[in-house]
């Protein structure tokens, strides 16, 4: 390919109406080419390149990002059914009423909300023990972190097969041992707190490692001196980890916090495959169908594309109040301080 | 906090301290407990069904290993998935990294209107969740009669805008704006830029980019146990149906899960030190 067909391609991609934002230093260094229809090319590229380097991934994320999300919203206001894809009826509001009336589904936000806090604040909690250990000057402290985070190599899938093998009744390795030490075997499929531990504890299994990962890079970013003074100051190393680390690493900690939250809020292949058959229902008596389950269920089990379309929007509004109730405490701990 | 600002005459050092053997003892425990599911998904695979419903649960290999992988391998179908996955994350990986490369590069380097409000829109749609969007997209796969065939799993995920976001922030370190003045001095085209300068100048971060989304790809659920069936499955399609009763027997399910893990784990057993290092640094600046 010559260079005068690679800049004339750009031209032709050029849109209109951007010809004033070429740079003003453009103009002079152009004036050294030689010919001025070169020079021109030269312009288009300079001025039309940005756009179509980013172009592909506005394409690619209009057509499969924000044109099915507004089409969800829609979608939410109709009668659709898995069974009729070409037939749609106008239904307003109907589909939201129907949900914010249906037990099942304030069962599964509540059990989104439980099994997510019981994920996220104890994986979080420990991911901030692990990265404090890491941070110290470890012998082979490459092998410790490649062996904290092989599960996030291990599918959802995978992961939760084998959880559910390791919290079954029968032979289950879980059971086995709280029975060697004593107590009665659970029954963690069918009782209601007993499944939602062992969900979430797929969860805690495959991100513990991760978040820790990420802490550490924040630990490490964190100026010696102040370790020193502190030091200095007498105080010990957990009041170092207090005094010193946790507010430094406050940006990062709420980072993880939002990010943990997002994937809670989704939570569906754990819960899927723990429940085996009736994997969609979360369990005989819903006792761990989170949202993500509930729209799935909805939608390709129940075949009411509709209304998993507003289960969808109900999630997406339930995710803005948590990311607005984050910022708040976020700006409240920035006036503590 | 209170800054406490001294006079340092000496070499801050404070922070490099050496681990006792506690901080040993309780790595070690976090460590077995992060991989012993692994192995003991490995011991369940080597074992048959009937004895791992016995009481207590075999701690130790047994012989049935590569009968169990056999079966998992033919009945589950998890080789044609196992390929199908491939193509898969190999498709996403390529589209992800090339994209990312070029629309990072254009977020860090160089001046056009809009950019930073496109930059964050890029930014904020890594918060919408995928549920928002499989419900137009199945009516779309199923409208064009693409139900069952890769590219509908292919395409949705093609672009991302984490990469997009991961490559910026490296390029604005890692690339000096004086190459690309110098090389526009030269009178190269933009494209020249981009194969001469900036796929040199990314190369480091282009492969640890290309590993996180392969693990992702390869990991991915939701939308293809939606848009496949067990007809033509990806990993995780045909390891969920292994879940759902497909195939009863805990040892053939336990070999699935470990065939399915396994070319990831191979992958950090070669690469861990990279997709380490690539956490970490989407972390710190993400």
């Amino acid at each position: 390919m010559t260079h005068v067909s690679e800049t004339a391609e750009y031209a032709e991609t050029a849109s209109p109406g951007e010809g004033d934002a070429a740079p003003a230093a453009t103009g002079s260094k152009a004036s050294r080419t030689p010919s001025p229809w070169r020079s021109r090319l030269y312009r288009w590229d300079i001025k039309a390149s940005p756009y179509v380097f980013v172009a592909p991934f506005f394409l690619f994320f209009g057509a499969f990002g924000l044109f099915p999300l507004l089409y969800t919203g829609w979608a939410s206001l109709h009668r659709l059914e898995l069974t009729n894809l070409d037939d749609s009826t106008w239904l307003g509001l109907d589909n939201y009423t129907n949900l914010l009336r249906s037990e099942y589904f304030w069962n599964a936000l509540g059990n989104t909300f439980t099994i997510g806090v019981i994920s996220t604040v104890p994986q979080l909690a420990i991911a901030l023990g692990i990265a404090h250990l890491l941070n110290y000057k470890l012998r082979g402290s490459t092998l410790w972190r490649v062996a904290m985070l092989a599960p996030y190599a291990t599918s959802v899938a995978s992961a939760s097969l084998v959880f559910t093998l390791l919290f079954a009744w029968d032979g289950g390795m879980v059971n086995w041992l709280i029975g060697s030490v004593g107590f009665d075997p659970v029954n963690w499929r069918e009782s209601s707190w007993g499944s939602q531990f062992a969900v979430s504890s797929i969860v805690i299994w495959r991100w513990t490692g991760y978040n820790a990962l990420i802490y550490l890079a924040a630990m490490q970013a964190v100026p010696h001196d102040l370790y020193e003074s502190a030091a200095l100051d007498g105080a010990s190393r957990w009041q170092q980890f207090r005094h010193v680390t946790i507010p430094m690493l406050r940006p990062t900690i709420l980072f993880t916090v939002v990010v943990s939250t997002i994937g809670a809020t989704q939570l569906f292949g754990e819960p899927l495959l723990f429940g085996g058959t009736a994997g969609s229902k979360g369990g005989a008596d819903h006792q761990f169908q989170t949202l993500g389950l509930y729209l799935y269920d909805q939608g390709w089990i129940n075949g009411h594309l509709g209304r998993a379309s507003a289960v969808a929007w109900l999630m997406l509004v339930i995710l803005l109040l948590i990311a607005a109730v984050n910022m708040l405490i976020a700006r409240r701990l920035r006036k503590d301080r | 906090m209170k800054s406490k600002a001294r006079p340092l005459g000496r070499k801050a050092a404070g922070r490099t301290m050496h681990a006792g053997p506690f901080t040993y003892a309780v790595l070690a425990l976090f460590t077995a407990v992060s991989l012993a599911p692994l192995i003991w998904t490995a011991i369940a695979a080597s074992r048959t069904s009937g004895r791992l419903a016995q009481t207590p649960p075999p701690v130790w290999f047994g012989g049935n290993l590569f009968k169990n992988l056999e079966r998992a391998w033919t009945e589950a179908s998890l080789g044609d998935a196992m390929l199908n996955t491939t193509i898969v994350a190999g498709s996403i990986t390529i589209g992800t990294v090339l994209f990312s490369t070029v629309a990072g590069f254009a977020f860090a380097k160089l001046k056009f209107r809009f950019s930073g409000a496109l930059l964050l829109l890029t930014i904020g749609t890594m918060m919408v969740p995928p549920q928002l969007s499989v419900v137009p997209l199945y009516l779309w796969v199923a409208d064009l009669q693409w139900t069952n065939q890769l590219q509908a799993v292919i395409l949705p995920t093609f672009v991302s805008a984490f990469g997009v976001f991961f490559m910026r922030q490296y390029l604005l370190q890692a690339l000096p704006g004086e190459l690309i003045e110098a090389a526009r001095m030269d009178g190269a085209s933009s494209l020249r830029i981009i194969w001469h300068v900036v796929f040199p100048a990314a190369r480091p971060a282009m492969a640890v980019l290309g590993l996180l989304t392969f693990v992702m790809a390869w990991n991915d659920f939701l939308w293809p146990i939606i848009a496949l069936n067990q007809s033509n499955p990806t990993v995780q399609v045909a390891l969920n149906s292994l879940g759902t009763g497909y195939i009863p027997d805990r040892a053939v399910i336990m070999a699935g899960a470990l065939l399915g893990t396994l070319p990831l784990l191979l992958a950090f057993i070669l690469f861990g030190k990279q997709i380490v290092s690539g956490i970490m640094q989407g972390a710190v600046k993400g």
